[in-house]
């Protein structure tokens, strides 16, 4: 080992039920650098931190740690502490009921000889942590008073004061605003000046070349390869992340793609926005029109879609459809418009788990109808049986739940919902994640049959490959701003160019 | 908001909210029932004498309460107390074992129940709804009648019970012309006592904070390296302890057994440490306010009783009500909170 | 390998649970008469008799369970949609009950008077009251729970406490009489059949055609599983969780006006004591998650009619009333404990080292 390294995982293999999710990775961390851990949704991020921690038990390889012998193999979070591997998440995991100095030293209280809790001396020991880190609390305080950001560095501060000599931060900026992303930025600096080896995931590029001395990126569970922030411009940090290599489908022919932008508007959104979320935004629609959104995970690709179907509540702006002025508040609303949505998350907000594959089919349709018109049995065989053949579901009968379908046919099953509806508009957010090859292009075929039968297609997607396959508009979304559009030279290079912004990065 | 203090501190506003309520609640009491005897100190101390027992039980359920749990077997788990008590002694065994006994039953049903919750997952109130049948039904195997405990059948314990702890101060002078001294029974001071116990206990060792953390986030507290486990399963114990304590206490005003014995307790007990701030999600309150939640229950009581021709079901409707309006207050502070970090 | 196959088809059937336990209570009738020298079937033994107050009625243990568990089951529909949607239980129905019973009787009888032959108000406009009084509880439950979004069993604890005190209260601290041969009729006999379990079987009926002919039942279901993915659907979950409340509250008005009928009074303090917990332990027993989700309803109503045998077995067992209650806590227990996750866990592990050793 390096005199400098802290943590090296070398061949890192692990498989998922079906699914290798990371495959003979390897990862090395220096001392006192930062380094970021990058790649898109499935990219097997989140996997290989896991690993590190001890959440997840991988198949093969190795990881070594400085100032252990052998290969560790840690059990559980606190296997990995004892190794000095902390980890600070997204969701802070602290008890906000409780004090900033409980929190730094709950389940290590120092004690006095009543067998009571010495408040008095770690109050000041935490006061003394927290100025020593720059962080102004009052420790005395309970948690829940303060920000995120400053929630986030308490956690921080309780994973370095346990000793840890690897820090994961796991997107710990997702929820925070510039100025307490900054602050938060201080603390890690002055980490890494100390002499900690500091792994930071997120999906904000500016972030990375902020703070960042290292990059690791992650495609589909294979390792990309190690580079030095300067080694790796922007544009080429984009590329690796979402592959350059065109895959070998069918070329999909956009016929009438050329005329749509001539068809009369259907979605019309002035100044959109949700709170939090995504900025105000404009955007056109045109009858038989599939427009892409192209940007980071993060980037408010989501979110702009979000506000116009009504899942988060529009706070400003206006929405016409078909040329009138409407109000959405809610899914129902939307889809009474006509509209239709697939979500990105399947698991959390498309399948109905415990439902047969028939029932989630026809539940879109049949809430439009009102509860007291049920779609008749025979009705409800038939709409399955229809859909099952169009999409080519696998299923063995209509009457299996959905859960006990692949990840592939639960999404064709989403998308047979939304189309037993006959939408004029359909949001279709990422609908090819975590989709074999065949049905991927089945579904990228479907979306220019369903344009050339002149529904609006909104579609999301992190592969950009298949948006230019598909898409004859694209709207560039970066940091929960719409920055623009492109509908001329859609090439893979000048959507990377827009997404990853930043003029002043000169390309390498 | 986003940075620095949040200045108002929804806990501490609700925990005003209940001594302030208490506060007018006793005075009108005294200046609409003064000529009644109302403003007596002797009221009070009947106030804390009936209620002792339910103190006991609400600091037990405060504690299995800020871990998000709750504990519906009280009632039945007193009356199982209460006709252990009388039949053992009945059946010639001394107050102190039979004390002893109570106590070690208290300690085995709440790591039962507590194992079940704890260690097997199982929704705390289904857990104790079962453990609330089990008492109650046990109660009547011990004995389908009412049981008594005379002077005759332990002296020990009568003795007790009799006992007037004379209070130095605030006595007054009867229509006879007789000076009144205000006392308490020993109970009350046993209730003090668990009060103090259980207050230092929340607020001083290591035990007492890991319930607020598992309340505050159980995730969280296990990622922190506490045993959540077999914190829930402690904190059904000591509901269970504390009550078998409180059941002593109230056998000492009731001195007798019998199987319809402190029906719905369990629901007086939760709504005095709703009323005193605890929330039901877990993770927020303290003894204090649990202490002034079961005072408030017992000056509405009082009230009802001095006043003499309010329909007997009042208290149980004002408690309610009090109930609901603090449930919805939390639930507003809590959608206010939500709201704020957005 | 095919026995196993089709015990694990057995294993999985939706009824199982409650069936079952249904078969070992016959059972332990069946073994206990033997036992005293009965007849061993004696359990399952209807005959026709004659009574002075009712005419000929039909006889046996069956119908006195059919009679008698008439009110669980009642709860129990409501009950069963409710824990589907909301994945909490409704704890205030009993007390919900009484006050239904009380403010029906007060209506029937006219305010504080104490007993009646005649009545105050024509029957329909007493019975439509109670059940108005119970649609206007479930109103206030499903409000909390839906909209206020308060714990189901938070929410429903205000009325647990209160509805029963305001019942009294409107019987005027009484327990009021309607001694009407036409109120006494929901709790007598129809024809040969005990009119309590008639009106069960009509309100299970008619739940079932609505879940068939609407679709409440998927709608209700579909909340209960994943309420964001419902929403998305385009479902409105808060207004199906606060219907769910309004119809449970609408049976707990039908079950106190029939167990008020019974007793043709309303005794505030002991209608529907003790009842919200036979109708979650009858949702439990039908195989029913409380975690929410799927529902089967015919397998809470059979858990309802399930318990009352459980409680006429023990009776007939020489168990007293009071002590009942032991059992039905070890029965709740060993259901939940068994379905509890660390000992499905277990077994599996067990079965599949069972398993691994077979295959060496």
């Amino acid at each position: 080992m390096e005199d400098n390294v802290v943590l090296t995982a070398r061949g890192i293999t692990m498989f998922f039920p079906g699914v290798k999710a990371l495959e003979d990775v390897n990862f090395t961390l220096r001392k006192g650098e930062i380094h970021a851990l990058m790649g898109e949704n499935g990219a097997g991020k989140s996997t290989l931190i896991k690993c590190l921690t001890g959440i997840n038990d991988f198949d093969a390889g190795e990881i070594h740690i400085d100032g252990i012998e052998g290969p560790v193999k840690n059990h559980s979070t606190r296997d990995a502490q004892n190794v000095g591997i902390s980890t600070v998440y997204q969701e802070v995991n602290l008890c906000p009921n409780l004090s900033v100095a409980e929190n730094l030293f709950i389940g290590r209280e120092p004690m006095t000889k009543f067998h009571t809790i010495d408040r008095k001396s770690y109050n000041k020991r935490s006061q003394a942590i927290m100025d020593e880190l720059g962080i102004s609390v009052d420790v005395t305080l309970n948690l829940e008073n303060y920000s995120l950001a400053i929630q986030q560095m308490v956690a921080i501060a309780r994973a370095v004061d346990m000793d840890c000599k690897v820090l994961i931060l796991d997107e710990p900026t997702s929820s925070l605003d510039d100025e307490e992303v900054e602050k938060l930025f201080v603390l890690m600096r002055r980490l890494r000046d100390k002499g900690v080896g500091i792994i930071f995931v997120t999906h904000f590029l500016e972030q990375v070349y902020e703070v960042c001395d290292r990059i690791t990126v992650l495609r589909d569970g294979h390792f990309v390869g190690e580079y030095s922030v300067e080694e790796l411009p922007r544009v080429k940090l984009v590329a690796a992340m979402m592959g350059k290599d065109l895959d070998d489908l069918a070329e999909i022919k956009k016929e009438g793609a050329a005329t749509a932008s001539n068809n009369p508007i259907e979605i019309r959104a002035r100044g959109l926005s949700h709170t939090g979320t995504v900025k105000p935004f404009d955007l056109d629609i045109h009858k038989g029109e599939v427009v892409g959104i192209a940007g980071l995970l993060g980037s408010g690709r989501s979110e702009l879609a979000r506000a116009i179907y009504g899942a988060d509540k529009a706070n400003t702006g206006s929405l016409e459809v078909d040329g009138k002025e409407v109000k959405i508040n809610q899914p129902i609303d939307a889809m009474n418009l006509g509209m239709g949505m697939l979500p990105d998350d399947r698991k959390a907000e498309g399948i109905i788990a415990d439902l047969s594959v028939r029932e989630n089919i026809i539940l879109a349709l049949q809430a439009r109808q009102g509860m007291f018109k049920p779609l008749s049995r025979a009705k409800q065989e038939e709409l399955a049986d229809e859909y099952i053949k169009l999409l080519q579901i696998k299923t063995s009968s209509k009457e299996t739940l959905i859960k006990q379908l692949s990840g592939g046919n639960q999404q064709k099953v989403i998308l047979a919902r939304w189309l037993a509806t006959n939408p004029d508009f359909l949001i279709l957010d990422e609908p090819t994640r975590g989709i074999d090859i065949g049905t991927k292009s089945e579904i990228q075929k479907l979306i220019v049959k369903l344009a050339g039968e002149g529904k609006s297609i909104l579609f999301i997607s992190s592969e950009i490959s298949e948006m230019l396959r598909t898409c004859s508009r694209m709207a560039i979304m970066r940091d929960g701003e719409k920055v623009g559009e492109l509908d001329k030279d859609l090439t893979q290079e000048n959507v990377m160019k827009a997404i990853a912004g930043g003029e002043n990065n000169n390309e390498a | 908001m986003k940075n620095g203090k949040v200045r108002l501190n929804g806990h501490t506003i609700l925990l005003l909210i209940t001594i302030a309520l208490f506060v007018v609640l006793y005075a009108s009491g005294c200046i609409v029932y003064g000529s009644k005897g109302f403003t007596h100190l002797q009221t009070f101390c009947n106030i804390l004498i009936t209620n002792a027992g339910l103190i006991c039980v609400a600091c037990g359920l405060t504690c299995v309460m800020l871990t998000a749990g709750i504990d519906i077997s009280v009632g039945a788990l007193i009356a199982m107390d209460c006709m252990m008590l009388a039949v053992g002694m009945q059946k010639g065994i001394g107050a102190v074992p039979m004390i002893i006994l109570v106590l070690i039953v208290g300690v085995v049903f709440g790591a039962f129940q507590g194992y079940l919750v704890g260690y097997l997952g199982i929704q705390p109130f289904i857990v104790t709804m079962a453990g609330m049948f089990f008492c109650r039904g046990m109660t009547a195997v011990i004995c389908t009648d009412q049981v008594s405990i005379t002077e005759k059948i332990n002296p020990t314990f009568y003795k007790w019970a009799n006992t007037k702890v004379v209070i130095p101060f605030g006595g007054y002078v009867n229509n006879k012309g007789k000076y009144l001294a205000p006392y308490v029974r020993p109970g009350v001071i046993v209730a003090l006592l668990v009060l103090v116990v259980i207050f230092i206990m929340l607020r001083n060792t290591k035990f007492g904070r890991s319930l607020y953390a598992v309340g505050g986030n159980a995730q969280s507290a296990t990622m922190m390296g506490l045993n959540v486990k077999m914190i829930r399963m402690k904190a059904h114990i000591l509901s269970s302890v504390l009550c078998s304590i409180g059941g002593i206490c109230y056998c000492l005003n009731t001195m007798a057994g019998s199987v319809s014995q402190a029906t719905g307790l369990e629901m007086d007990a939760i709504s005095s440490a709703v009323i005193g701030g605890t929330l039901l999600t877990g993770g927020v309150g303290n003894v204090f306010g649990t202490f002034f939640g079961v005072l408030i229950n017992g000056t509405i009581s009082s009230i009802v009783k001095t006043n003499g021709k309010l329909a007997s079901s009042w208290p149980n409707i004002l408690t309610a009500a009090l109930l609901f309006v603090f449930i919805v207050i939390q639930s507003a502070f809590a959608a206010i909170r939500e709201r704020s970090k957005k | 390998m095919k026995p196993n196959l089709s015990w694990k088809k057995i294993k999985g059937w939706s009824l199982f649970l409650p069936v079952v336990a249904l078969l070992l209570v016959m059972m332990v009738n069946i073994v206990y008469d033997a036992v005293n020298g009965n007849n061993p079937l004696s359990f399952f033994v209807i005959t026709l008799q004659q009574t002075t107050s009712n005419g000929t009625i039909l006889y046996g243990r069956i119908i006195d369970i059919l009679n008698r568990g008439s009110e669980a089951a009642i709860l129990a529909i409501g009950m069963t949609l409710v824990v589907s949607s909301s994945a909490g239980t409704d704890i205030s129905v009993g007390s919900v009950m009484s006050l239904c019973a009380s403010f029906c009787c007060m209506l029937l009888a006219g305010y504080g008077v104490s007993s009646t032959t005649t009545l105050a108000v024509p029957l329909i406009v007493g019975v439509l009251g109670g059940l108005l009084m119970g649609a206007v509880c479930g109103m206030f439950n499903g409000t909390l729970v839906a909209y206020f979004r308060i714990q189901p069993m938070v929410a429903t604890l205000i009325l647990f406490s209160a509805a029963r005190a305001i019942g009294l209260l409107l019987c005027n601290d009484l327990i009021v009489y309607v001694r009407n041969p036409s109120y006494a009729a929901f709790g007598a006999f129809m024809g040969i059949f005990p009119t309590p379990f008639v009106i069960t079987a009509i309100c299970v009926a008619i739940t079932m055609v609505i879940l068939k002919k609407s679709a409440l039942g998927m709608y209700i279901q579909s909340v209960g599983i994943n309420d964001k993915a419902s929403r998305i659907a385009g479902l409105n979950s808060k207004r199906i969780i606060f219907l769910t409340y309004v119809i449970c509250g609408l049976f707990a008005g039908i079950a106190g006006i029939v167990n008020s009928s019974r007793i043709t009074s309303a005794d505030s303090n002991n209608i529907g004591l003790y009842l919200e917990m036979d109708a979650i332990l009858a949702v439990a027993l039908g195989g029913n998650s409380l975690g929410g989700g799927k529902f089967n309803l015919a397998g809470s109503i059979i858990g309802a009619y399930t318990i009352q045998a459980i409680t006429t077995t023990l009776y007939a067992l020489g168990v007293s009333a009071a002590q009942a209650p032991v059992f039905k806590a070890v029965i709740v227990i060993l259901i939940v404990a068994i379905q509890s996750e660390p000992v499905r866990n277990f077994f599996k592990k067990q079965s599949a080292a069972k398993h691994v050793k077979g295959v060496a």
